[in-house]
């Protein structure tokens, strides 16, 4: 069908918001990337990353990511599916609670979990009253707290919408063919929710791997993230834009693998569908 | 014949949020019968279904299967298999995948096996050749079939049917009716099927079970309940039924529309009101001198095979079917003979049904739709 003037008219905002703050921002990346201080075309840049500790921070990152992305996965499979099975008035007012914390600044999660893991924190605190102490601030572990905490909502919500759409009928269908309790979860919910968990999975990993804040608040910059890294090129005291353009290029480069990865199975689960249609 | 019990349910009772919906329901079902719960939209039958699945569990009241009782045997244990008012097919799985999915809950790893119950099943619902097809890209009848190739290939001992073909066009229906009855009889299973559509559930059952408003009115063959409905309700529900106020004057002698008329009940008294059933077919028009019975004709619509003339007599129009054109507002005589007249006893829906009087084509072809529509 033919599109009105109007329609087209109407796309053209989006599409100069897309060149002005998509597409504007890319070039520039990659223009910074391989051009040296004097604008000169270089791949030093790149070049630089392979030589030096640098590989280790990817690697740290990509570590403390999937563990944070692990640990909000087996958190809010189970609550997702029990809020998906709730009655609808409760299920409105548990995913409300979910939401919540969406509306406040990560700046202040993470502020908050760092007066609460301080070695004069609120849990040091508790365990002193037993003669215990543990020193938690500043490790990785008080990282992925914080990651899991700023991020467990982008795990729950994907994962709770499509278990609300799977129809009840299905689980007494295969309940009526022989499935137990768990069977159930295994044969049908499971299956069936793949695309949530998909889409849950990107939406922690990637704020997850490129996070900044967290690591620097909670990690108290005993040990670098890339996130951390990047910015120290651009706002820091070593400010090297071409640098920290090389470095956010590759974890573009490295978050669009991992999502193409992820993505693999559902696409060619719906490709097949729409194939046979 | 030797029939052996199965189900039954005692004294099932049930409500939803205070409002009673099955009301001291008792029932036996037997091995090898083809059972049709038929009644209108709300009236329970697919609660029945689901107690007896075990989806719901009932208030009070008892549900035996083999001489055990199960009330409190969950789904998947119980040697039921259900096809689901809207089909229920897992849109995750292909074909081959939704049918064989009773045989990989069961721990078969034979994967020859499962390949050959697969196809055994897919070859007695007619869908050879849909294995690699996926679920949502059938037509409804088709999904029906997978829907009740899933259901039988664990060889269930019952197998319920909610409405199952309720969402077919009229051909397709009534092919799918014969199908399943043939299904029926093949497999020995016995079949527990839910309608609202009386002709469907005289057609393939062995037995109907009336249900209204929670509470069973008539159990009985197709025949019975056609030729010997127990009140004015089952009448009505059952077909188009004429119901008159009547007297019973004696055994063998009922008075109504101000003539006696030779019967075959008795056994009521004498003098006792009573309903009385004459179905349209059975009505004979004569000459109007001749008549047993005068009146004047109201309407006449052509159906295909018969006519359906309204006519007023003595103030009560009845519905008569006729091969013969009579012409409207023409005074025409009817006759019944004594076996076409069925006497029952007065109920509370005595007076309710039966008088043509404010009957309509339209507003019939309404309700019939609404109905449809429901589940
Ligand atoms: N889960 C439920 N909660 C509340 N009311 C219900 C539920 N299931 C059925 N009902 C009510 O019970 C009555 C009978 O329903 P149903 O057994 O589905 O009738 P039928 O299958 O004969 O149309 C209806 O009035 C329906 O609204
Ligand atoms: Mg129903």
């Amino acid at each position: 069908m033919k599109k009105s003037f109007i329609e087209r008219a109407a796309a053209y905002p989006h599409i100069v918001w897309s060149v002005l703050f998509i597409i504007a921002p890319l070039i520039f990346v990659v223009y910074y990337t391989f051009t040296d201080a004097d604008g000169a075309f270089t791949t030093e840049n790149v070049e630089r990353m392979f030589t030096s500790n640098y590989v280790l921070i990817f690697i740290n990152s990509v570590c403390l990511a999937l563990i944070a992305t692990v640990i909000c996965l087996l958190i809010a499979y189970p609550l997702a599916y029990i809020f998906s099975r709730m009655k609808e008035k409760w299920q409105r007012i548990m995913i409300l609670l979910i939401m919540i914390p969406l509306w406040m600044n990560f700046l202040i999660t993470t502020y908050s979990w760092m007066t609460i893991l301080e070695d004069t924190g609120i849990i040091n605190s508790i365990l002193s009253l037993f003669g215990l102490s543990a020193h938690m601030i500043n490790t990785p572990g008080a990282v992925v707290i914080g990651m899991v905490f700023c991020f467990l909502p982008y795990m729950i919500l994907p994962i709770y919408t499509v278990m609300s759409g799977i129809d009840e009928r299905l689980l007494e269908a295969s309940a009526d063919l022989g499935c137990s309790g768990w069977q159930r979860l295994t044969k049908v919910v499971m299956p069936m929710s793949l695309s949530g968990v998909i889409s849950g999975i990107t939406m922690v990993f990637v704020p997850s791997i490129s996070t900044f804040y967290i690591s620097q608040k909670l990690g108290g910059g005993t040990f670098q993230l890339i996130g951390d890294t990047i910015e120290s090129y651009f706002v820091g005291t070593a400010i090297n834009y071409h640098f920290g353009a090389a470095l956010s290029l590759v974890l573009m480069i490295l978050i669009l693998i991992s999502m193409a990865i992820m993505n693999h199975y559902t696409d060619s689960e719906q490709a097949e569908r729409r194939r046979i249609k | 014949m030797n029939r052996k019990k199965l189900i039954e349910l005692r004294g099932i009772t049930k409500s939803f949020d205070g409002e009673v919906v099955l009301d001291n329901i008792s029932l036996d079902i037997y091995e090898d019968e083809f059972i049709t719960l038929l009644g209108p939209s709300g009236c329970g039958k697919t609660t029945t279904l689901r107690i007896i699945g075990g989806f719901e569990t009932p208030d009070s009241g008892d549900v035996i299967f083999d001489g055990a009782r199960i009330n409190d045997t969950p789904p998947y244990k119980r040697h039921i298999n259900t096809v689901f008012q809207r089909y229920a097919l897992f849109p995750h799985l292909n074909v081959y995948e939704n049918i064989a999915f009773g045989l990989r809950v069961a721990r078969i790893r034979d994967e020859e096996e499962i390949s050959r119950r697969v196809r055994e099943m897919l070859e007695m619902v007619n869908l050879k050749g849909f294995e690699r097809r996926h679920v949502t890209t059938l037509s409804g009848g088709q999904q029906q079939r997978v829907a009740i190739a899933r259901a039988l290939i664990n060889k269930p001992r019952v197998l319920l049917l909610d409405e199952p073909l309720g969402a077919l066009d009229l051909k397709l229906r009534k092919d799918m009716q014969n199908e399943l009855k043939s299904m029926q009889k093949r497999t020995g299973i016995t079949f527990i099927y839910v309608t609202h559509d009386q002709e469907e559930a005289l057609s393939m059952s062995d037995t109907v079970v009336v249900m209204n408003n929670g509470s069973i009115m008539q159990i009985g063959t197709p025949t019975d309940i056609y030729n010997e409905p127990k009140n004015a309700y089952v009448a009505d529900f059952i077909g188009e039924s004429n119901i008159v106020d009547g007297v019973m004057i004696d055994d063998y002698s009922v008075k109504m529309s101000g003539h006696t008329f030779v019967c075959v009940d008795a056994g009521f008294g004498k003098n006792t009101p009573v309903d009385v059933v004459v179905r349209p077919e059975d009505v004979d028009v004569v000459a109007p001198e001749s008549g047993m019975l005068r009146g004047k004709v109201t309407s006449v619509t052509f159906k295909g095979v018969h006519y359906e003339v309204i006519v007023d007599i003595g103030g009560f129009k009845w519905m008569i079917q006729t091969t013969d054109y009579v012409a409207p507002d023409a005074e025409i005589g009817v006759d019944i003979e004594p076996d076409a007249i069925h006497i029952m006893n007065k109920s509370e829906y005595s007076g309710m049904f039966g008088d043509y009087s404010s009957f309509s084509d339209e507003l019939d072809a309404l309700s019939e739709n609404t109905e449809e529509e429901e589940d």
